[in-house]
């Protein structure tokens, strides 16, 4: 049936447009004899196609255009006729005598275009004329396009400032008057449409309906053209006739497209200053239309235009557009009691977009919007579809986006409230938009209070909201996620001291919510901090009196460890030993060696207790040593308990080779150049000799399990490290044990069962040409080596 | 002529957030033929960064580099220099000359790149040079007080290396250059 419908639907056309062509056919006969009589007689014929009432618009239109280009070459006839002498009034008449309505109708509108172009009548009387006798046609889709007929051949020819046709008797307000006619009775035409054939077609009538819709918005169109028009006409005479017909038609589809059309064909400074008359309209309407994207479409077009320039600025202040908006706002949620929350986000939303355009510097602007928002939002579940946590996201933003400083987002009360009606996802998603918008635009949050603040607006990220584990999130996302508060951390910061020492307070009670996988993200930040401020402290000297303040670096010393503390929770042994070093070595820069005693203290404990792993140990060795080399503020007593211990460790690592390096490292520990007290050449010769010994066992190791020695490397290494301190001057290395152990490389490398190692044999070489170099020196250090053969 | 990046110790996210602005906008791809880093950058993030600058990247591993693939040291031969890589908290004394010079002549290289210290150094020594490009992010140090951000830049051509070293001091980018000329070619 329907398949059949449609094909009829083709055949009726195609047998139109035959119809319509044959007749055109013999009135271009008519034409081209200037035959007037049968001009008007096969015309006539060729637009009774119109009449057909078996097409859908969209066929219909096609008829229609057809019928229009030869009602095109018909209209240079009748100019000619009447340049020929025929009296354009006769032929007014004359063409009144076709027999069908619609034909009559089409023609009168042809030859009336070219009476009033003849200025033989005042044009609005033509106008009037013809505009009056188009309500012969009732039928909602022949009267929609012969008014639109009407509409096009009459556009050019009205009177308006300055045009030819605007006269004595002819004013703008006769063309004003024309359009707005021809503008309400389509549009009731239209309307009517929806009435028109059975009910259960009514949803493909309302889609044929709505491709007609550009045949009523053309008047709009024609209106906002008209020179003449305005604002104080458009004020006064078009809109609220305009808006009349809107609110009074009641018709869902008619009154969202026209208030859209009514918002994009006028200017904006039109719109500035009829807000009032605009916005009353909107709660009038039907409760089905949506009404949000009509203001939602409005509040852009006028936030564009706020940013079209600053001098457009003073005309939103006069017409107090803010207010009025967001009253108009208030009034839509009112009577639109269904509208969807995700609408009145969106509605808030535009408000929004439109504020910060327009009064950037009005902040309780900004935070009344969100508090009516959060009046909306209150009572209701959180938001948890699509489309209201994309609007309340935007929302949200727009102040980072406009501030760039999210110091000013802090000032606004009601945005956490907003803020609480956010799902976890949402909220974390928010979180990472503050985050990355303080990156962006390097806001650095200085007070303590602020930052408490912003770590309550972030807390999606922070810890795990209402015991839901984070087990489902994607572990690169995870990561991702705390490297970016790691980086927040950063951004906290006062030239105050005590200040700072509150916001690194302030952090630490936020973040060790955070639980075991978050900390090793969160903490490592908020140590350097700390040690930053350490530091500022150092280099203060003492300015404050010492007693007043509560920033000290003894006090901060007591914060940072018991935050590192807090990592045996994950466990990161590792990462947590690698801090404990740090601040030691701070707390040696300011000379508190209890502090420091304890910070190794707790260092040691860890390697003790929880680095099993052999690769993990060589490198925390590495640090220890390393650190311990730099430490200068320990009495003989701490200073050997700790030496002790570290070469204790290095003498029990797991391979011969990483047990060897680690103690001919510890031999640093005890000659220090730059440390009077710290020069013990005999620790240094014992840590050489016991590293001589390992690398021994080594290769007695390596000749059991394989039958040929291993690399002489490691002797190497060792002569580098007794040039290294005979060089410095120990006493204890002496240039025969130097020499000794040229010699005994030498006989190794070239013993019988050594494996050749190219990289042993550079190495030696390089050594050997070291020595060389050095002996080439000249002064007291060439003395040195001069004894030594290499 | 060869262009080579030096860098590391960017310590990021712990101790610097980014990379600083002025020194992303000069580093772009397709001018540097290959990057050495020291290590510790500490994130994935970092390593893919550098990825996009230039492909051919050599990392070691820094103490807080959890990437257990990047090694504890790394030799590579550009046209006629053999250089080499290592984070340097190995070293000890950190930053020590004659130490490096040690670790040098072990590995037998003509131009070693260390970090750790935060510190940006170049010195000659005996018949090489030992460069340390400092912190590309400025980031705390326990060793160094008040780093500058910095990177070097070496640029190889035959026996002739030229080190353009970028520092940010307040804001601005100083540019310092080195150069050095190598008197036997590598076998």
């Amino acid at each position: 049936m329907i398949s059949d419908g449609v094909d009829d639907e083709e055949k009726w056309l195609s047998a139109g447009i035959t119809g319509l062509q044959q007749n055109a056919f013999y009135m271009h006969r008519a034409l081209d004899s200037n035959n007037l009589k049968d001009a008007l007689k096969y015309s006539a014929q060729m637009l009774s196609e119109l009449r057909t009432s078996k097409l859908s618009p969209h066929k219909y239109y096609q008829l229609y255009m057809r019928a229009f280009d030869e009602l095109r070459k018909l209209e240079i006839f009748f100019k000619e006729e009447t340049s020929r002498g025929c009296s354009i009034v006769e032929l007014y008449e004359l063409v009144q005598h076709a027999g069908n309505i619609l034909p009559r109708l089409y023609l009168l509108c042809t030859v009336g275009s070219v009476y009033i172009r003849s200025k033989e009548a005042p044009a609005k009387d033509v106008l009037k004329d013809i505009v009056e006798m188009c309500r012969g046609i009732q039928h909602p889709v022949r009267g929609l396009f012969l008014r639109s007929y009407l509409s096009q051949v009459s556009k050019d020819k009205l009177p308006d400032i300055g045009s030819e046709y605007e006269g004595d008797a002819d004013t703008v307000m006769d063309s004003v008057e024309f359009v707005l006619q021809n503008f309400t009775e389509m549009n009731k035409l239209w309307v009517r449409m929806q009435h028109q054939g059975p009910t259960r077609e009514k949803e493909k009538r309302e889609k044929e309906r709505s491709e007609l819709r550009d045949l009523v918005g053309k008047n709009l169109h024609v209106l906002s053209q008209i020179e003449g028009v305005d604002l104080d006409m458009y004020k006064e005479i078009v809109l609220p006739r305009v808006l009349e017909q809107v609110v009074n038609c009641k018709d869902e589809l008619a009154q969202y497209y026209l208030m859209d059309c009514i918002i994009q064909v006028f200017p904006d400074e039109y719109h500035l200053q009829t807000l009032e008359t605009l916005l009353s309209a909107c709660p009038q309407l039907q409760s089905s239309v949506d009404v949000k994207t009509v203001l939602a479409r409005l509040m852009e077009r006028l936030s564009n235009y706020a940013a079209s320039g600053a001098e457009v600025l003073p005309e939103f202040f006069q017409v107090e557009a803010f207010a009025k908006l967001n009253n108009a706002i208030g009034k839509v949620i009112e009577a639109q009691e269904n509208m969807s929350i995700a609408g009145v986000v969106t509605l808030y939303s535009s408000l929004l977009t439109f504020t910060l355009q327009v009064h950037s510097d009005r902040l309780d602007y900004v935070d009344q919007i969100l508090g009516a928002c959060v009046n909306q939002l209150s009572g209701k579940e959180k938001l948890d579809d699509s489309k209201s946590t994309k609007q309340i996201v935007a929302l949200l933003s727009a102040p980072l986006e406009k501030y760039k400083d999210i110091d000013t987002a802090l000032k606004l009360s009601n945005y956490p409230r907003v803020m609480k009606y956010l799902t976890d996802g949402t909220n974390k998603e928010m979180a990472t938009v503050i985050i990355q918008s303080i990156l962006k635009n390097k806001s650095c949050i200085s007070t303590a209070e602020k930052v408490d603040a912003l770590f309550e607006l972030i807390k999606g990220l922070i810890r795990d909201l209402d015991g839901n584990p984070h087990d489902e999130l994607d572990e690169e996302d995870f990561k991702e996620e705390q490297s970016s508060v790691a980086r927040l951390i950063q951004m906290l910061h006062s030239d105050d001291p005590e200040e700072m020492l509150k916001i690194i307070c302030t952090v630490r009670k936020h973040i060790l919510t955070g639980g075991p996988k978050r900390l090793p993200f969160t903490i490592p930040p908020l140590i350097f901090s700390s040690l930053k401020l350490v530091r500022r402290l150092e280099s203060q000297n003492e300015s404050v009196s010492v007693e007043e303040a509560t920033a000290t670096p003894e006090k901060i010393f007591q914060i940072v460890t018991q935050t590192i503390e807090a990592l045996s929770s994950v466990p990161v042994p590792e990462l947590a030993l690698g801090l404990y070093l740090q601040c030691a070595e701070a707390a040696n820069d300011c000379d508190l060696e209890p502090v420091a005693y304890e910070l190794f203290t707790q260092a040691y404990i860890l390697y003790e207790e929880e680095i099993s792993d052999s690769k993990a140990q060589v490198t925390t060795i590495h640090l220890i040593v390393g650190t311990l080399q730099r430490m200068h503020i320990f009495g003989v007593e701490n200073r050997d308990a700790l030496t002790h211990k570290a070469t204790g460790y290095s003498a029990k690592l797991l391979k011969k080779p990483d047990q060897c390096r680690a103690v001919y490292a510890c031999s640093h520990l005890f000659w220090l150049d730059e440390h009077d007290s710290i020069k013990d050449g005999e620790r240094v010769l014992l840590c050489l000799k016991r590293a001589l010994r390992i690398a021994n066992a080594a290769q007695q190791m390596a000749s059991a399990t394989r039958g040929s020695s291993g690399s002489v490397v490691l002797f190497i290494e060792i002569l580098n490290k007794y040039l290294y301190f005979y060089e410095k001057g120990v006493p204890q290395i002496t240039v025969d044990s130097v020499q000794g152990l040229i010699e005994l490389i030498k006989s190794e490398m070239q013993g019988e069962n050594t494996t050749s190692d190219p990289a042993a044999d550079a190495f030696f070489a390089s050594t050997l040409r070291y020595i060389q170099f050095r002996k080439e020196k000249g002064g007291a250090v060439a003395e040195k080596y001069e004894p030594i053969k290499a | 002529m060869v262009l080579v990046l030096a860098l590391g110790d960017l310590h990021i996210p712990h101790r610097a957030p980014h990379l600083p602005a002025k020194f992303k906008s000069m580093l772009v791809p397709g001018k540097i033929q290959h990057i050495i880093c020291t290590g510790n950058l500490c994130i994935k993030e970092i390593h893919d960064y550098l990825k996009t600058l230039c492909p051919d990247l050599h990392i070691t591993r820094g103490e807080y580099d959890e990437d257990p693939r990047y090694p504890e040291t790394k030799t590579l031969t550009i046209g006629q220099f053999k250089l080499g890589i290592c984070h340097g908290h190995q070293v000890i004394p950190w930053g020590d000359l004659d130490a490096l010079a040690m670790l040098q002549r072990q590995l037998d290289v003509d131009i070693l790149v260390t970090g750790h210290t935060h510190q940006f150094t170049a010195y000659k020594h005996e018949a090489g040079v030992v460069i340390n490009p400092g912190s590309a992010t400025g980031a705390f140090s326990s060793t160094t007080y008040d780093v500058n951000p910095s990177f070097v830049l070496m640029d190889i051509d035959g026996l002739r290396v030229v080190v353009y070293v970028y520092e940010l001091i307040d804001g601005e980018v100083k540019v310092d250059k080195i150069d050095f000329k190598k008197t036997t070619t590598t076998n």
